[in-house]
């Protein structure tokens, strides 16, 4: 841990590590055969699997998270569109476990963004000049500030820029509550809507057989 | 009169349970959940340990399709399950022991209706227009062929959704996409879609709902709007969908779901209201000239990498900004290709026909049209992979499992199979493969495996060429 001991969960100051690419898909997150787990947990050591590891299963050093500076760091710091591809959720858990709490890039993929709010990972968009600003300031100790009440991420030149967050999810976030109780508190809607919208559709009906 | 409306708003304000509020996203009804084997297993375990039922199982329906084997046989015919195959195993034996807990409908390994959850949706009449169809699982933009709301969800969603038939959503923007004119022989809706994800960049349409309108999309029959529409998501849209016409209601008619007798009529009078109204407006469209189109194919490594098979490769200098240029040469050095030389004549060693992209009937008999009468050349192995059991009896009862087999190409069971490699069926390290399905991206097909995304007839015109090939060489069409 990298933070102070003025930090708590939605507010801390973490190192990051960059991973300068565009595009990084969820199949390159969690490759596919590691989805045969009925778990959310366990799947941080896979994370990035394939750019993390040689074919011998030995850690590849020319991969960013393979450097000593990385461990610890708690934010990704990655090109744009991040995360698009497969919904799989698996691939926040793969994150989440491997240490990250955030994820900084100019643009996310909508089911990843989801995702990943859902479970507490910040997807924190900046724009393409402070991505690149960011990119370019990392240093082996650099540290970013990352303040979910506020909204904002502050550089380590001190530079502090704000990142949109729902505000459902930060609701959500900051009181530890979640959506599955919020739309369990909607049921009688849900009941209302059911009622005005009679369909004699059903996947159990015997036509189907 | 009411202000006019695309067809995403009337289907999103048909569907508001609570609508968009300043702090809260709007309560959106789901019609239909489908479920499948790796993205739902977790799910069940929150719905357990929180003491919650499903809602509508009625409205819920699963298979069995990312993990299962295609050889024939399956499991049972396997000498010894290895560790991969027993942890495959153990998740489809979850999934049926959630199913039965909780009251859902599973269409398991072994029945008649099993296959890939966006193919078994549809051909069984389960996806009808004006619904809102959820699955955990990005390619559920398949089913907005139907006019239908169709998004792929996160597995804390399918038991959000699970829970309460429910799902939050906030309001997506609109973008039009418009393809002209009409195709010409050899082009097919593989080609159409790939050249969308080409123009828009693997995330141009981030945010948006597509709708795709014009004179090709309405000319597509079902199964071409569906393979249209499955892509939506490689161009980064939530959804993409198709206003629901004759067409749709012909292939409705008379499957197992679909609606009956007087409710049939009400039920069409109904959906031909599912139309984007004179003078409503999309927060985007886009133009693609359809006449001018060629066969598509894909060099790098997401689908937005794409060209018309008869051009060389994009050399990365001639690109955009840095970053993007820099993709472009890792990508290029991960495929092995060259910028500037035509792919036209490379090897290959594999061809994938199959996934909920291209694997129902109308893919297998373009497959079968180019690979009848031929064999597959040396050092090239096939895989043909029915999109469902009923695509499979279907290809069987039409004799193109015999085309297959005497060219030479492998006749597998339905399910996922190579397009996600989780099964068993995968490229070895550097193999280069031509694949019907819809991602390219670096180890998709196994790890270090390289692909190319065609349409139907381009990867058969590979399989009996052992090269790239234009499939309107074979088809005697012109070029
Ligand atoms: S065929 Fe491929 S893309 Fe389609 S559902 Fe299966 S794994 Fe996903």
């Amino acid at each position: 841990m990298t933070g102070t001991t003025a930090d708590t969960q939605w507010k801390f100051n973490a190192r990051y590590v960059v991973l300068p690419t565009e595009n990084v898909d969820t199949d390159q997150i969690i490759p596919a055969r590691f989805l045969t787990t009925t778990d959310r947990t366990g799947l941080g050591p896979s994370a990035f699997n394939d750019w993390r590891y040689l074919a011998d299963g030995s850690p590849n050093p020319d991969f960013v998270l393979n450097r000593p500076e990385s461990q610890g760091a708690e934010v990704l710091v990655a090109g744009h569109n991040f995360g698009c591809g497969s919904s799989r959720e698996h691939a926040v858990w793969a994150l989440a476990g491997a240490g990250f709490r955030a994820v900084v890039s100019s643009t996310f993929a909508d089911i990843f963004r989801g995702n990943a709010l859902g479970n507490g990972l910040l997807p924190i968009q900046v724009s393409p000049e402070v991505l690149a600003k960011l990119m370019s300031l990392h240093t082996p100790t650099s540290t970013v500030k990352v303040d979910l009440e506020a909204s904002t991420l502050t550089l380590p030149d001190g530079e502090t820029v704000s990142f949109p967050v729902p505000p459902f999810s930060k609701y959500c976030l900051l009181n530890g509550t979640d959506e599955m109780g919020f739309l369990l508190g909607t049921s009688d809607d849900a009941a209302k809507y059911e009622a005005a919208h009679r369909s004699s559709f059903s996947t159990l009906a015997a036509g189907a057989a | 009169m009411s202000a006019p409306k695309t067809l995403f708003e009337k289907l999103w304000e048909r569907h508001l349970v609570r609508p968009q509020t300043e702090s809260t996203p709007a309560v959106l009804y789901i019609d239909l959940q489908l479920v499948h084997e790796v993205t739902s297993a977790q799910a069940f375990t929150e719905l357990r340990n929180r003491g919650l039922k499903v809602r509508a199982p009625q409205r819920t329906i699963a298979t069995m399709d990312h993990s299962t084997p295609t050889t024939p046989g399956g499991f049972k015919a396997m000498p010894v399950l290895d560790q991969s195959a027993q942890s495959r195993k153990a998740q489809l034996d979850q999934l049926a022991k959630n199913c039965e807990e909780f009251g859902i409908p599973l269409l398991a390994l072994g029945d008649k209706r099993q296959g890939i959850v966006h193919v078994i949706g549809p051909e069984l009449g389960l996806t009808q227009p004006g619904m809102t169809v959820v699955c955990g699982d990005s390619h559920t933009s398949t089913h907005g062929a139907f006019g239908a709301l169709a998004f792929g969800i996160g597995t804390s969603q399918v038991a959000h959704v699970l829970a309460s038939q429910c799902l939050l959503q906030t309001r997506p923007k609109t973008l039009e996409v418009r393809v002209d004119g009409t195709l010409r022989a050899g082009v097919s809706a593989k080609d159409v879609i790939l050249a969308v994800c080409t123009r828009l960049g693997v995330g141009g349409a981030t945010g948006h709902v597509i709708e795709y309108t014009g004179s090709v999309i309405r000319a597509l029959s079902m199964e071409e709007r569906m393979t249209v529409c499955n892509m939506s998501i490689e161009a980064g849209a939530r959804a993409g969908m198709i206003a629901p016409d004759e067409t749709t209601f012909e292939y409705l008619k008379g499957r197992p779901h679909a609606p009956k007798g007087a409710e049939w009529d009400a039920a069409v009078a109904d959906w031909q209201t599912l139309r984007t109204d004179e003078g409503a407006t999309y927060d985007q469209t886009i133009v693609i000239d359809g006449s001018a189109l060629e066969p598509w194919i894909t060099y790098g490594t997401n689908p937005g990498m794409g060209m018309s098979i008869n051009q060389p490769v994009p050399d990365p200098d001639s690109l955009g900004d840095r970053s993007e240029r820099d993709s472009a040469v890792k990508a290029l050095k991960y495929m092995g290709l060259t910028a500037g030389k035509k792919l036209a004549g490379t090897p290959v060693d594999v061809v994938f026909f199959g996934s909920c992209t291209n694997a129902r009937i109308s893919d297998l008999r373009d497959a079968a049209q180019v690979l009848r009468g031929r064999h597959v050349a040396p050092n090239v192995r096939v895989l043909v992979v029915p999109g469902s059991q009923q695509v499979k009896r279907q290809a069987e009862a039409e004799g193109l499992d015999v085309i297959f087999k005497e060219a030479g190409a492998e006749w597998r069971e339905a399910g996922c199979s190579m397009c996600i490699a989780m099964n068993g069926d995968q490229l070895r390290p550097g193999q280069l493969a031509v694949s019907t399905s819809n991602r390219n991206f670096e180890g998709r097909q196994g790890s270090g495996g390289r692909t190319l995304l065609a349409s139907p007839l381009t990867a058969a015109a590979a399989a009996v060429t052992g090269v790239i090939t234009d499939p309107r060489t074979l088809l005697e069409v012109a070029v």
